[in-house]
């Protein structure tokens, strides 16, 4: 079986996988970082961006052999080492942006990617496209790009 | 500096967030169980097919497999039971097939598992299961309603005769006759409710596991209900007595309904871990979720309304098909009558109301409840047909509701369908939500909009809804095989903090958070010192779960009723304490105080003592501070409410926008604003996507057209706008804290004020209705056609 070597959250890791391995499997059943979530089979959903090499990735459509040599981010490794959370997941909470919490690791992670790659600022209307790969069945997206939006400035300030 | 606001009213952040955002949920899929196998399903790719032959010898040879099962194995098991019996007009008890575990003889819809493979990866189960050949002969079948009514239609069942389920009404037939016999005016709207896929972000997960030493069983499941999965699948298909099961349901990504009913999948993986004695897990790939989830709505119905020359209701008649699909689901009987056929007074004083409904086997995924069940279908048939009557009679939308609707002073209200609401006050949920909408202004922004050559309408939704399910004996005596009620356990620990057991599920509502908030409230413990512990079967007594926005107002209240023993088993101890006469202690702000002194003990100490009974009356009563209570609601709750939304329609495109949703909903007392707010806007999102965009397709023979989230519209973030909420709340009568429930109100009160805004804006086009979803296709269809007869 292929050996892939990447770096997850800072930590180096080898794991054997079938070639057919998708990284998100890679990720939850290798390193159960099971943070990352699969919300569908056709690359729709959002569920399980993950940050590879600093891109915004569906983990679904990527295979992990691909994933060889680079630097992965998940939801568990976005706040910082002492435990501080990134001001997205700190909005998030402040506006209530999520309900069920299913879709919440990759619509933050998608969105952290979003806001990082748009200095300029982005509108009410900017961040709901931004938004068009990622799905949320219980908040009707209303919170969510409130938070993102609130978001915004503090990342920039970082 | 004094403490934030913790209890009831205050929009405190949610507790269960801080896992969520940092990727520590705990979902049923996260779970791995030491030597675990995975399984695989092999269904039917066929809507209706007789099994010729089932050969499973390669299957079995593959590399990884460690069983494959079909029906002949599971001979032993029972069918998935169905939770409710409806009984038809004649009074026969209705036609209830069997639902096999795995197909049994027949397939009967495209999903409809044949057989399991189970294997070492999921990998070797999928690849396996694919090597299993089946012989299927297609036999004739059908996707909808009218067509499975038709003579000569494809049978699904031999004990379903014309493929018919019941045939049950409700109301007064002769009195609605001789008000349509008199009427002045009568106005007819033949309208459908949509067929949807809940499609709740996390896929259905089972996983099912077997202690040889102690023979106890453990399923972990994404349910909105563990208890009420344990009693049916131990009790009627695998014969487990509940002291050997356990059912656990941790986070759950999502429910909206679907995660009610108790599944195939389930008695699956729980069965073959007792016969292999190893763990089993299932988890749904999203293709089978479209078709093995249950579905919601698909209604096809004819709406009348006799009206007098004033434009009063006089009495309405409705006539419904319900399309069951090819099984009964748990709750699937109930859904079309008792939560549908009650709803038809609305929030109208319409004095006769007659409805007959038709449940009808098709070649289809079962169809259940999904968020608002029976409710929305209710809301739109109605709403659309009041709008139909000012289409007719050219009354005005605002005026011919007001001068229909109960009145404020008329609570308790019986309606001429079963139910008696407590409290209401439509006047004020629609002039606020006017107020909130500008509805004044509208006219000047259609000007403005008809200037950049776009069509823009405007639609209200004037709704009643019933939750709060519900009494046992209103909801036994019309057919439920179970008790409605709750179960709340309340510990509190030696030193304060406490624990509150409860069998309400949260899947997305906030329990952790809001059920806190109560503990704040009524007892006075900090909200950092109360935890929430539900979805598990080993550690809460019993419960009934959540749906039909149940949990606080039964949940919650049975919360109170064992805070309320605290109270008074607190007070005995204090009493002894502080030497005082139990009658003279009061309790308040987490303190128990002798009346009118300033001597007091807090609960911490009443609590401490109760553990440390050593100067304790332990002759009166017993050491401890730990209460139980189950709480069964005297009635259903009544939350009702107004919606108005703006649409613009782009005549080039036929693509609607959402422009302004403005939601004013009563749902009784309010304990944490911001997740009744969100809780709300999600339930508009999933009504705008059953007006706009959701759609499940069948073709005519029953095949799935829209099995995946390329062909099934979900509302994505750039289909929507801001959703304004707010509340005008009366309160609930009949349940301590008044609240009434806002987890559907959203979804049951939207769908009609999106459609009757497309009317609206298309109304230059001679439209009077349209069905859902209002599609680009559909409208610029009307909008091309309007356009070629006026060359």
């Amino acid at each position: 079986m292929p050996q892939v070597t990447l770096t997850v959250n800072g930590k180096t890791a080898t794991v054997e996988v079938e070639g057919r391995t998708l990284l998100v499997e890679l990720l939850r059943e290798k390193l159960s970082l099971t943070g990352t979530h699969i919300g569908c089979d056709t690359s729709q959903c959002g569920a399980c961006v993950v940050h590879v090499d600093g891109e915004s990735v569906k983990a679904c459509t990527m295979l992990a052999v691909q994933a060889d040599g680079s630097s992965v981010t998940t939801i568990e490794g976005l706040a910082k080492a002492d435990g501080t959370l990134h001001p997205m997941q700190e909005m998030f909470r402040e506006h209530h942006a999520l309900q069920c919490g299913f879709c919440t690791p990759g619509m933050v992670m998608a969105a952290v990617d979003l806001v990082a790659k748009n200095p300029q600022g982005l509108s009410e209307h900017e961040i709901r496209e931004g938004l068009e790969g990622n799905l949320c069945r219980c908040t009707g997206y209303h919170n969510i790009v409130k938070a993102i939006d609130a978001a915004q400035p503090l990342m920039h300030a970082t | 500096m004094n403490a934030p606001f913790e209890g009831i009213g205050a929009s405190v952040r949610r507790k269960e967030d801080l896992r969520f955002i940092s990727g520590r949920g705990n979902y049923t899929d996260d779970i791995n169980r030491p030597n675990q196998t995975h399984a695989v399903f092999r269904r039917s790719d066929r809507p209706h097919a007789k099994i010729l032959s089932i050969d499973t010898a390669a299957a079995k040879a593959a590399p990884g497999v460690v069983a494959v099962y079909t029906a002949e194995d599971l001979a032993a098991i029972g069918g998935l039971p169905c939770g409710w019996q409806i009984h038809s007009k004649d009074g026969s008890p209705m036609n209830e097939p069997k639902h096999p575990v795995l197909a049994e003889g027949k397939v009967r819809h495209v999903g409809d598992p044949i057989a399991v493979v189970i294997a070492e990866t999921k990998q070797q189960a999928r690849d396996a299961a694919e090597l299993i050949a089946i012989d299927l002969e297609d036999l004739p079948s059908t996707a909808t309603v009218t067509d499975a009514l038709k003579p000569g239609a494809g049978q699904l069942h031999d004990n379903a005769p014309g493929n018919v389920c019941y045939d049950w009404h409700l109301g007064d037939k002769a009195a609605v006759d001789a008000a349509f016999a008199s009427a002045a005016k009568v106005v007819k709207l033949d309208l459908e409710n949509n067929r949807l896929i809940p499609n709740a972000m996390e896929p259905r997960v089972a996983l099912g596991e077997f202690d040889r030493h102690t023979g106890d069983y453990t399923l972990f499941t994404t349910s909105q209900n563990p208890h009420v999965i344990r009693l049916l699948m131990g009790a009627f298909v695998l014969g487990l007595p509940e002291h050997k099961l356990r059912v656990v349901a941790p986070d759950v990504g999502g429910g909206f309904g679907s995660k009610i009913y108790h599944y195939a999948e389930e008695a699956t993986v729980t069965w073959a871990a007792g016969k292999l004695a190893r763990p089993v897990k299932w988890t749904a790939e999203r293709s089978e979720s479209f078709m093995s989830d249950a579905h919601g709505r698909d209604h096809v119905s004819t709406a009348e309304m006799a009206l007098d020359a004033a434009g009063n209701f006089l009495a309405l008649r409705v006539s419904t098909l319900a399309n069951m699909g090819a099984y009964l689901s748990t709750f699937a009987p109930a859904v079309p009558t008792y939560l549908y056929g009650t709803l038809l007074a609305g929030t109208y004083k319409t004095p006769a109301i007659y409805v007959e409904v038709k449940a009808v086997f098709t070649n289809t995924v079962p169809v259940d409840a999904y968020r608002g069940a029976g409710r929305p279908e209710a809301t739109f048939l109605l709403e659309r047909l009041v709008d139909a009557i000012c289409h007719d009679t050219g009354a005005d939308p605002v005026a011919i509701r007001r001068q229909n609707f109960i009145p404020k002073d008329a609570f308790p209200y019986q309606t001429p369908v079963a139910l008696q609401y407590d409290s209401g006050d439509y006047f004020t949920t629609l002039e606020v939500a006017m107020k909130n909408a500008d509805y004044a202004g509208f006219p000047a922004r259609q000007a403005a909009a008809a200037a950049k050559g776009k069509l823009r309408g405007i639609g209200i939704s004037t709704y009643l809804e019933a939750c709060g399910i519900a009494p046992s004996a209103v909801a036994g005596a019309l057919g439920a095989r179970a008790g409605l009620y709750e179960v709340a356990n309340i510990r509190v620990h030696p030193t304060g903090s406490v624990t509150v057991f409860t069998g309400s599920h949260s899947h997305g509502q906030g329990h952790e958070t809001t059920f806190a908030q109560l503990v704040t409230s009524q007892l006075g413990v900090p909200f950092a010192q109360v935890d929430i512990v539900h979805g598990d079967t080993n550690r809460i007594p019993f419960g009934m779960g959540t749906y039909g926005s149940r949990s606080l107002s039964v949940g919650g209240t049975a919360m109170v009723k064992a805070m309320d023993k605290i109270i008074a088993k607190g007070k005995k101890i204090a009493a002894h304490l502080l030497e005082a006469s139990v009658d003279d202690i009061e309790f308040a702000d987490g303190s128990f105080k002798v009346a009118g002194t300033d001597r007091a003990k807090t609960l911490s100490e009443i609590a401490l003592t109760a553990y440390v009974p050593h100067n304790y009356p332990i002759t009166e009563i017993e050491p401890g501070l730990d209460e139980t209570a189950f709480y069964d609601p005297a009635n259903f709750t009544f939350p009702g409410g107004c919606h108005v939304c703006e649409v613009e329609i782009d005549p080039e495109t036929g693509v609607t926008s959402i422009v302004n949703f403005t939601a004013v909903d009563d749902v009784g007392r309010v304990v944490n604003p911001m997740i009744v707010e969100g809780q709300v806007q999600g339930g508009v999102a999933q009504g705008i996507g059953q007006a706009l965009l959701e759609h499940a397709v069948y073709d005519s023979n029953g095949q799935l057209l829209s099995g995946s989230f390329m062909d099934y519209t979900m509302p994505r973030a750039d289909d929507l706008t801001n959703i304004s909420v707010a509340t005008e709340n009366t309160l609930c009568t009949h349940n301590p804290l008044g609240v009434k429930g806002c987890g559907e109100v959203g979804a049951i009160g939207s769908p009609p004020a999106v459609i009757n805004a497309v009317v609206n804006a298309l109304k230059d086009y001679g439209v009077r209705h349209m069905n859902m979803p209002a599609s680009p296709e559909k409208i610029w269809g009307i909008i091309n056609a309007g356009r070629q007869a006026a060359e």
